[in-house]
């Protein structure tokens, strides 16, 4: 019965995509409208095929990991892809010859650069957080994922909403919010995914098995759930025309400009953060073979952060027309929040205490363990940061692009890595992984690329500032702003080679992890179970 | 008193005192009495079911 609405709906949603590729304004939507329309026929069909087919029930006593391991093909492929995309955009500041004539107006930076920043924080971040998190959710609850095959309905849902994103960009259908350039009918389609992702997870929590909710699972509810709020206020606008991307924001002036860092603060806070944070609690405990170091720091570090986080993004408006109370509120938090942020990293590493031997015998715990001290360094040096003396001088300057990828790359990106390394050998049923010494190859290509990634954009960011604010003794300016850009040359190589060195890095874990799925041993049902009963 | 006005002034007093209020209570129960067993149990979830979900209670046992 179900599968006759579902043939409904698809029929509809075809014919209306139809309709709206003749009717389009704008190229970009009507590319997404042919989009829809292939992929709403292309279900049409398979819906079709499984029509009055007999159903198999799902197996409530197993966990539901095929969504998982396509989640992990996902990080791994778009975090490839969102790499590649940043070492080239990379090289582009440094030779601009590189924004060809012929692909002007789709390949050059200003259009590349939200396709970069949008394919690694939400394809390959967000498909980590989905994975890990239904991963993470069943084992801690003892249960199967609630909502059957809605979980599927969120994978592919969701690398929906990132191919309508990125093909966006490059076509220009963009608001211009950073972190959430796209627009209105693909910011729709995200919240109905967010809220079946919300279900799942809630829904799971409440049919647990186990008396207590996990802490990495208030991790991630709070992630989804803070989430879902900043993307639908954030995301408030009135769209021109049905047939058309343009949309207004409903905010204008300083208060639009509140809302977005608002938004673009906690998408670092909740998303990068919080959610990532889960992980953190579950895998390190698990890859290190003992229970995270103290559970009552962890409830603190999770409130802690809960209640400060939300009021940090004012600090991304300095000296700008938002009022002085708010921009200092936004410093106080954000200095306050270092205090839990170093909390969680302490919780993190000292989980490992008695077990720091494993350091040099296992190349992934070192991935999670550089993780967190790379967590620990970005979470202070944005707060620094954020302190209005400090910003004067950072602000606009690369070295903001320098923190973001400490960040990024150092905590988000090794974290996920470890996660993906500890993830593929069990959901293959594999012994091991392929290799543990191309892990370590990966561990030094990053590591190596992210400090020349950072030292660089120290050294070109302090300089620009100092150049931008240097008056002579007339109090003219001294520098052009041309000057800072050539001065910035062998910044920015070094800059694209640390990138070069991540991509490389990252290709290495996808070649491992291939292996590990097809080559390493398996595990042996048989002898495990043999092992497992007592000799008689 | 305009909204503006009423709300900031809220913010910065009342709401700002409950949400202290409440941190600290949530952080002072953390630390009861008899949390400690309870917290070592939770903090050993993640060793407990990794291949299989628990069975149903009072479903027939498997094997």
């Amino acid at each position: 019965m179900l599968n006759y609405i579902k043939l409904i709906v698809l029929g509809l949603v075809a014919i209306f995509a139809m309709i709206a590729a003749s009717y389009a304004r704008d190229v970009a939507y009507q590319v997404h409208a042919i989009i829809i329309l292939a992929v709403a026929a292309g279900m049409f069909i398979w819906t079709l095929r499984h029509t009055d087919e007999p159903v198999v029930a799902a197996p409530q006593n197993e966990y539901m990991d095929n969504v998982i391991r396509a989640g992990v093909i996902a990080t791994a492929f778009w975090g490839v892809v969102g790499f590649a995309a940043g070492t080239f955009i990379a090289f582009q500041l440094a030779f601009p010859a590189l924004n060809f004539d012929w692909a002007q107006g789709y390949a050059n930076f200003g259009r590349l650069r939200p396709l970069h920043t949008s394919a690694v924080i939400f394809a390959f971040g967000g498909n980590a957080l989905i994975a890990t998190s239904f991963y993470v959710v069943q084992r801690t609850s003892a249960a199967r994922l609630w909502g059957g095959n809605t979980a599927w309905f969120v994978f592919w849902g969701y690398q929906l909403f990132i191919v309508l994103a990125a093909t966006g960009y490059l076509l220009g259908g963009t608001q211009s919010k950073e972190y959430a350039e796209p627009e209105w009918y693909v910011d729709l389609w995200l919240t109905v995914v967010w809220l079946a992702y919300l279900a799942i997870f809630v829904g799971t929590i409440v049919k647990r098995k186990e008396p207590h909710i996990y802490v990495a699972n208030w991790f991630f509810l709070s992630f989804i759930l803070t989430v879902a709020m900043l993307h639908v206020f954030n995301n408030l606008s009135i769209p021109v025309s049905i047939w058309g991307s343009k949309s207004v924001q409903v905010f204008s002036g300083v208060q639009d400009a509140m809302t977005q860092w608002w938004y673009g603060h906690n998408a670092v806070g909740f998303f990068l953060t919080a959610g990532f944070l889960g992980m953190m609690y579950y895998f390190v405990p698990k890859q290190a073979e003992r229970p995270v170091f103290s559970y009552k720091l962890s409830i603190i570090h999770f409130w802690a952060l809960i209640f400060l986080y939300i009021w940090a993004g004012p600090h991304h408006l300095h000296y700008t027309a938002l009022p002085d109370w708010a921009s200092t509120l936004g410093m106080v938090f954000s200095i306050i929040l270092w205090m839990p942020s170093w909390g969680g990293m302490i919780n993190g590493l000292m989980t490992l205490s008695g077990a720091w031997d494993k350091l040099r015998t296992d190349p992934v715990i070192r991935m999670m363990v550089i993780s967190i001290g790379f967590y620990g360094m970005s979470t202070f040096e944005g707060p620094m940061m954020s302190i209005r003396a400090v910003n004067s001088l950072s602000h606009y300057t690369d070295w903001t692009i320098g923190h973001v990828h400490s960040g990024a790359l150092g905590w988000n990106g090794m974290i996920t890595f470890g996660a993906l390394y500890y993830l593929v050998p069990k959901l293959w049923n594999r012994e091991r992984l392929y290799s543990n010494q191309l892990v370590s190859w990966h561990f030094w290509l990053a590591t190596i690329g992210i400090v020349l990634y950072a030292a660089s954009m120290w050294v070109t960011g302090i300089m620009e500032g100092l150049m931008w604010r240097e008056v002579d003794a007339n109090g003219f300016l001294v520098w052009s702003f041309a000057d800072t850009v050539g001065a910035k040359f062998p910044m920015y190589v070094v800059r694209a080679l640390g990138g070069v060195m991540f991509v490389a890095g990252a290709l290495i874990m996808v070649y491992n992890l291939w292996m590990t799925a097809k080559a390493a041993p398996a595990v042996d049902a048989e002898a495990a179970n043999a092992h497992a009963t007592p000799a008689e | 008193m305009e909204t503006y006005s009423f709300l900031r002034e809220l913010a910065d007093s009342w709401a700002l005192l409950v949400m202290f209020a409440v941190f600290i209570g949530i952080a002072l129960w953390a630390f009861r009495p008899g949390s400690r067993a309870v917290h070592e149990d939770t903090a050993n979830i993640p060793f407990r079911h990794d291949d299989k979900p628990a069975p149903d209670l009072g479903a027939p046992a498997e094997h």
